[in-house]
């Protein structure tokens, strides 16, 4: 019964739909001369307070002038208890037409394909990189589209230091310990911690799957299926006593533990410190609070243990969802092929300078792109570059960063932190319901 | 000092030695009250004076986070950002706050007041089990998901009935306690002497033992306003959406994971604690007076 | 008269409050009893037993929840009582400035933790928080506040007194002023000073304002994470983590029936520690 109901309603809305396309003229006579009589359909859109909305607000701004689709933006609290609210929302039917998510093993959590509309087959995909679209997909449906450029994890460097104290652009961690020890000497802050956001605790292990991938190519697969352990692998153990050594060393300022994300940025921005293990999409909260400090801001990939072996690891951007329940799922997809088309993206990057390439083929990025954005870009060009653990894996331990606290705040080593997450990570792939585990 | 306050009264005085003591526990007196009054204002007023003072910077100032004086004064340009801020989220965020606080307040003295005569007044073998009920409540945390099943049945979900009868279930059992102690002080002669004349159940309890409870109510209206307005998580939960923001939810708009805007989140706790201070002024007096006698049990 | 108080304090009085609790709070407690035997992704959920309570209580980090929780609520309790009699003895006295002390203290109350839990952990910065700044004034070094694993729950557990000491001095002084003034003349009449005055009259007749003080503090300890959660999330790592944030945790990463299950464990551990409390504490109350 239910079923037909909804066959009916579909056919009703693409009829609709086929009207609109047909008649375009009538559509202008609509929305111009029978504004007061005539229905604007309205579609809500949940985002969560931590994501600019400068960009997204000035696309919906110039979608709402050419269709008569209002949107309406709800902002929810961000982190995991923001993605408690999409799960609450989702699971009791009350979720708004589009939805913003992580990518990757966050939106497997939420079970996409009970409860976003499959868009494999919509014409505005074929522009969507394929990458981005694996971070997307479940059984081979896809259900999103980028919201912001690509962002990457690194190293990000204040180059004005490098040039002061005449070091160069680490090719081994072992160099890249040297300029830190150099750094140290020079009396600023080597490696800056900001454990006081607990988050910011996890970017030296996760930035270093590039070079675990480099070692183990079927590690992400392996893990999933539970035939490899993060403490049994000589290469992903390596990344937890990458952060143990950084502790270790003291290369840390001294109250890590007290300092947050804001204040990161500003020693980085200030030169105070020379190192910040992070994000890039800290490039836009860098640019608001310092614009005249990004000419002095770059990024290198995590070094691996060889130098043959450079590469960044990426994140994909969060992305945009339909919910399956949404009575304005027609809408939406109105909405998604303007956000991801070159019209689109140009509004956003008028709005938010981009803080790495857009995961979007044949769009170019403007010349005058950040100096941090450019080095990215040549790990694109190249292709040296691999996806976090968290885009090709569903399984993600929610402990990670209280696990990565202790390890770089020297609580605990960095095989014991390996082993406390290999438990936390089977605890939560069992929660998932994963095979093999 | 205290001797003297404590000596004999019915010994004779002798006048000099008295008076000497006098001066000295003046002295004393004033060296206390000052002390007093010093160690007050250091331990509850520099959070405060904290908060204020930050409301009152632009956000690089602020940002640093220390108790300087302000080199230019901004509260009002903090407050109009604030107050605007997401289409004046927080006027549409006072109403619903203050509606859900007053709501709830009205029904937890109508059915805390009802049960706490009640449960002191009569006292059968269901007594325990009423008693284990009361302290369940207190104990037990509430159940997010189930709550919100049962919300969606009777299709309460997301409405401001919805959240107001959760916020009375919830502070129900400390009203209760409260009433029901402060019962013991309303002697039952009364309820005797007010049937002998006539009266009949439901009119002993509106019209003789309400008024009664005037000064406990007092105690109630200011510790579950408190509590209702100062909530976050219950109406995060069961009644969410872009226009059921409540108060404590506009700290949210300031607050993230990345930035932090610290001079309007500052002023936006500023704006949101003084219902709470007007509440307080107003009842200050009262609220030990509702506690006092048998109340405290 | 038992037939007419029956008739006339009847249960039907009782009817609105017990609909109200039972179809708002008991009924999702006991539905939570179910499902927390169930694998549950709020969309879908399949009985399991016991497991979770078994996957609960060989979390790693629940060692140090359970003895953070006991210390936490030992010692915010405690420090209500103690401060809250103190306070509550000093503000019922007739000095001129009671009213004003009274408010500050009783202020704080009104606040929301939210904004408490911000504003102190900026104060306890370890080297730009104003706490570390006065006591280096007087030539101490303070410690890392919050980032020192061994002093952080205490550190926090401070700020909670500083929340709710205005609470219990409220009713200390309530319990005070409730004791007929005779009493006092009785003790001034056989020569009793003020030591006597606290000891043999104020501290016993307070004894039902103390008990609620200790009961309502103490469940509040157990259960309470909103201070911490804002202030530490439970860090440095998982020093300073309570039961009941490890069951917010595992509820945020979405793992519903394991929470569940945590929050069944909660409730028992309360109520072992509570319920006998309580009946101990009434039981001395009546002896008195």
């Amino acid at each position: 019964m239910a079923k037909r109901k909804k066959i009916v309603s579909l056919l009703l809305s693409s009829a609709l739909m086929a009207g609109v396309l047909a008649g375009c003229t009538s559509k202008e006579e609509t929305s111009s001369g029978g504004s007061k009589s005539g229905v604007t359909e309205k579609i809500t859109f949940l985002i969560d307070n931590q994501t600019q909305l400068d960009g997204i607000e000035a696309i919906i701004d110039e979608f709402e002038k050419k269709n008569n689709i209002k949107v309406e933006i709800e902002t929810r609290p961000g982190g995991a208890e923001g993605d408690n609210i999409i799960k609450t929302r989702l699971a009791t039917g009350d979720m708004t037409d589009l939805v913003w998510n992580n990518s990757g093993s966050q939106l497997q959590a939420l079970n996409p394909e009970q409860n976003f509309v499959d868009l494999s087959k919509e014409p505005f995909m074929e522009n969507i990189m394929e990458d981005y679209k694996d971070a997307v997909s479940a059984n081979g449906k896809v259900f999103g589209v980028p919201g912001t450029p690509t962002n990457a994890g690194g190293w990000l460097y204040n180059k004005k230091v490098y040039e002061e104290l005449g070091l160069t652009v680490p090719k081994t961690w072992d160099e890249l310990m040297a300029n830190n020890e150099k750094i140290k000497q020079a009396g600023k802050t080597a490696v800056i911690g900001t454990f006081k956001d607990t988050w910011t605790s996890q970017v030296i292990v996760l930035a270093d799957n590039y070079n675990v991938l480099e070692e183990n190519p079927t590690f992400a697969e392996d893990f999933t299926a539970n035939k490899a352990k993060i403490s049994t692998t000589p290469a992903a153990l390596r990344s937890f006593e990458k952060l143990e050594e950084v502790f270790k060393k003291g290369y840390m300022n001294k109250e890590f533990l007290a300092t947050g994300y804001d204040a990161g940025l500003k020693m980085l921005a200030d030169g105070e410190g020379a190192h910040y293990p992070m994000i890039t999409f800290a490039l836009a909260n860098l640019a608001t609070t310092f614009p005249d400090k990004m000419q002095d801001i770059g990024i290198f990939g995590q070094p691996s243990d060889s130098a043959e072996k450079n590469g960044l690891t990426v994140w994909m951007p969060a992305g945009i969802f339909i919910n399956k329940n949404s009575e304005h799922i027609d809408a939406a997809k109105k909405f998604l092929e303007f956000y991801v088309s070159q019209e689109g993206v140009t509004i956003y990057s008028s709005k938010i300078p981009p803080t790495g390439p857009f995961a979007i083929k044949g769009v170019e990025l403007p010349d005058d792109v950040y100096p941090a954005v450019k080095d990215m870009i040549q790990y694109f060009d190249s292709g040296n570059n691999a996806p976090a653990l968290e885009f090709l894996s569903p399984v993600k331990g929610p402990s990670l960063e209280q696990i990565t606290t202790q390890v770089g705040s020297g609580i605990s080593s960095a095989k014991e932190g390996a082993e406390l997450y290999d438990k936390d990570v089977e605890k939560q792939a069992k929660q998932l319901g994963l095979e093999g585990w | 000092m205290s001797k003297a306050v404590l000596s004999n009264p019915n010994s004779t005085p002798i006048v000099n030695p008295k008076s000497r003591v006098k001066t000295g526990k003046k002295l004393w007196k004033l060296f206390v009250e000052t002390f007093s009054v010093l160690a007050t204002l250091g331990i509850f007023g520099i959070p405060f004076y904290f908060v204020i003072i930050n409301a009152f910077k632009n956000s690089q100032e602020s940002s640093l986070l220390n108790m300087d004086w302000p080199s230019s004064f901004h509260l009002i340009e903090n407050m109009k950002e604030v107050i605007s801020a997401r289409d004046g989220m927080i006027i549409r965020a006072f109403f619903n706050s203050v509606m859900i606080t007053g709501i709830s307040i009205v029904l937890l003295i109508i059915l805390g007041a009802a049960a706490g005569y009640v449960l002191q007044r009569k006292v059968t073998k269901a007594t325990p089990f009423f008693n284990f009920l009361i302290l369940a409540g207190l104990i037990i945390p509430p159940a997010v998901v189930p709550t919100i099943w049962v919300l969606q049945e009777i299709g309460l979900f997301k409405t401001m009935p919805g959240i107001v009868f959760v916020e009375v279930a919830l502070n129900l059992p400390f009203t209760i306690l409260l009433y029901r102690g402060f019962m013991v002080t309303i002697p039952k002669s009364l309820d005797e002497a007010a049937l002998m004349d006539g009266c009949g159940r439901f009119r002993l309890f509106i019209n003789i033992i309400l008024p009664l409870l005037k000064p406990v109510s007092a105690t109630v209206i200011v510790l579950t306003a408190v509590s209702v307005y100062n909530d976050f998580v219950n109406p995060l939960y069961f009644f969410p959406g872009a226009e059921n923001a409540t108060l404590q939810l506009t700290l949210y708009n300031f607050m993230s994971m990345y930035i932090t805007k610290w001079n309007l989140l500052f002023t936006n706790v500023l704006l949101i604690s003084i219902p709470p201070l007007i509440l307080f002024i107003i009842f200050n007096k009262k609220i030990v007076a509702g506690m006092t006698a048998g109340s405290i049990k | 008269m038992n037939k007419l108080a029956n008739k006339t304090y009847t249960y039907y009085f009782l009817l609105p409050a017990g609909i109200v609790y039972f179809v708002f709070f008991l009924l999702p407690t006991i539905m939570s009893l179910f499902f927390s035997m169930t694998w549950w992704t709020l969309t879908d959920w399949k009985f399991i037993g016991f497991e979770n309570f078994v996957t609960f209580l060989t979390e790693p980090s629940l060692n140090i929840g359970f003895k953070n929780t006991l210390i936490y609520a030992v010692v915010t309790s405690g420090l209500k009582v103690i401060i809250g009699l103190l306070l509550g003895v000093f503000l019922s006295s007739k000095l001129k400035t009671v009213g004003f002390i009274r408010s500050m203290v009783f202020f704080p109350t009104l606040l929301s933790t939210i904004a408490v839990g911000i504003a102190f952990t900026m104060m306890m910065h370890p080297s730009q928080g104003i706490i570390n700044i006065v006591l280096s004034g007087l030539g101490i070094v303070g410690p890392d506040w919050l980032g020192d694993t061994k002093i952080a729950l205490l550190s926090v557990a401070l700020v909670d007194v500083w929340k709710g000491i205005g609470m219990a001095t409220v009713i200390f002084i309530a319990g005070i002023m409730s004791i007929p003034e005779d009493y006092y003349e009785a003790l001034m009449m056989d020569g009793g000073n003020a030591w006597h005055k606290f000891k043999s009259i104020i501290l016993p007749l307070s004894r039902p304002a103390m008990n609620t003080v200790i009961i309502l503090s103490f469940i509040g300890g157990l259960r309470s994470f909103d201070l911490i959660w804002t202030m530490t999330k439970g860090g440095p790592g998982f020093s300073t983590d309570l039961i009941a944030s490890i069951i917010y945790k595992q509820y945020q990463a979405g793992f519903f029936g394991l929470s569940t299950a945590g929050n069944v464990i909660l409730f028992i551990l309360v109520s072992a520690l509570a319920f006998p409390l309580y009946a101990y504490l009434n039981k001395k109350e009546v002896d008195l």
